[in-house]
């Protein structure tokens, strides 16, 4: 008994438990995402965050001791980002023939991104703070973090509501873009991009490699956007809504 | 392997020249806009190197868990403050998407008929 709790205090520090724990956790979410036939409420990045949450709180583990598993997975993001270069560069055909039409859709879709979160979340009461952690919600992650953290906000609260957004869009932005009758690849890559980031681009890359593409392309242009645009809009929106 | 190394000296330049010239992006997407320029300057993409994206981009929602499992970090906050998050996550993601797609699809289509 005694060598088992032994066995369980020094595997639980080690970060080979919480890595093995996280991959196993997403296996077993998009196992079920698979079978029940990619159904978008089975989400795997949220069952797997479910199921890590609960095992965590089960086992009394802190965030802390999990991410020192976790971080080698977690650093894959970078690479993965840089890794977009290539389906990029396979649709540069057809990203470089619309250069206007992206640019301004994506500018409108920055704009709205910000404004209609910060708008709604305020007339529901939310507080300032509440606000900038929300407002670049749909940039990826270390972006977004940076820019709430220039607004006022709480930057990890960000991070978790980026993550949130993005599962929201890879789970609903499909079937809303069927409902208002959009086919284009490339249109339904770019909107998923701009929304929610590397998750929408991941869930986009799924389906169609121009839409990946396109999705990719969004993601990063859409940080660029909301770095830019972000700061300036701010000092006015924060005037007329008075908070 | 030689592709994974290119990949993070791509990344590794990003970083560097957003830290040197205080850029507002992240290290990443522009190490992704570096690796995209050699792309263009090589004229195609060598076949080790599209195994290695591919590998990576496919596995690419996995990235996301470990971040996403900080919301256990902010259970009280987001208690608090439920009602106006999600309202707004839901309402604001779902019109950007719309958005962005109907205008795209309108505006990618007159440039097409020309």
């Amino acid at each position: 008994m005694n060598s088992l709790q032994d066995t369980w205090v020094y595997l639980s520090a080690t970060p080979l438990f919480h890595l093995t724990m996280t991959l196993v956790a997403f296996q077993v979410a998009n196992f079920a995402f698979e079978k029940a036939g990619r159904n978008p409420l089975l989400n795997p990045v949220l069952g797997a965050v479910l199921l890590l949450v609960a095992m965590l709180l089960i086992t009394g583990t802190d965030y802390g001791t999990y991410f020192e598993g976790a971080q080698f997975v977690h650093f894959l993001l970078g690479p993965a980002t840089v890794a977009l270069a290539v389906p990029l560069y396979r649709q540069w055909y057809n990203v470089r023939r619309s250069a206007l039409a992206i640019a301004v859709s994506l500018i409108a879709g920055s704009l709205t991104a910000i404004l209609t979160a910060v708008a709604t979340a305020w007339f529901f009461g939310g507080s300032l703070p509440i606000l900038a952690s929300l407002a670049p919600k749909s940039v990826t992650a270390p972006v977004a973090m940076a820019i709430a953290e220039e607004l006022g906000g709480l930057p990890s609260l960000t991070a978790v509501l980026v993550i949130a957004t993005g599962i929201f869009g890879a789970m609903f932005g499909p079937g809303i873009l069927n409902l208002v009758g959009v086919k284009d690849w490339r249109a339904r890559g770019l909107a998923m991009g701009t929304a929610s980031h590397g998750i929408g681009t991941a869930r986009a890359l799924q389906v169609n490699e121009t839409a990946g593409a396109f999705s990719g392309l969004a993601m990063g242009l859409n940080a660029l956007a909301t770095a830019l645009l972000l700061p300036i809009i701010w000092g006015i929106l924060v005037g007329l809504l008075s908070v | 392997m030689a592709y994974l190394t290119l990949i993070l000296v791509c990344q590794l330049a990003g970083e560097l020249a957003v830290g040197a010239l205080a850029m507002p992006v992240p290290g990443p997407v522009v190490g992704m806009v570096l690796l995209f320029i050699l792309l263009i300057a090589i004229g195609s993409v060598p076949k080790g190197l599209d195994q290695t994206a591919t590998g990576l981009l496919n596995s690419m929602s996995l990235l996301f868990v470990p971040a996403g499992t900080g919301v256990m970090l902010h259970f009280k906050l987001l208690g608090e403050a439920l009602l106006p998050l999600s309202l707004a996550l839901i309402f604001s993601t779902l019109a950007t998407i719309v958005v962005t797609a109907r205008l795209m699809q309108w505006l990618g289509k007159e440039r097409a008929d020309e």
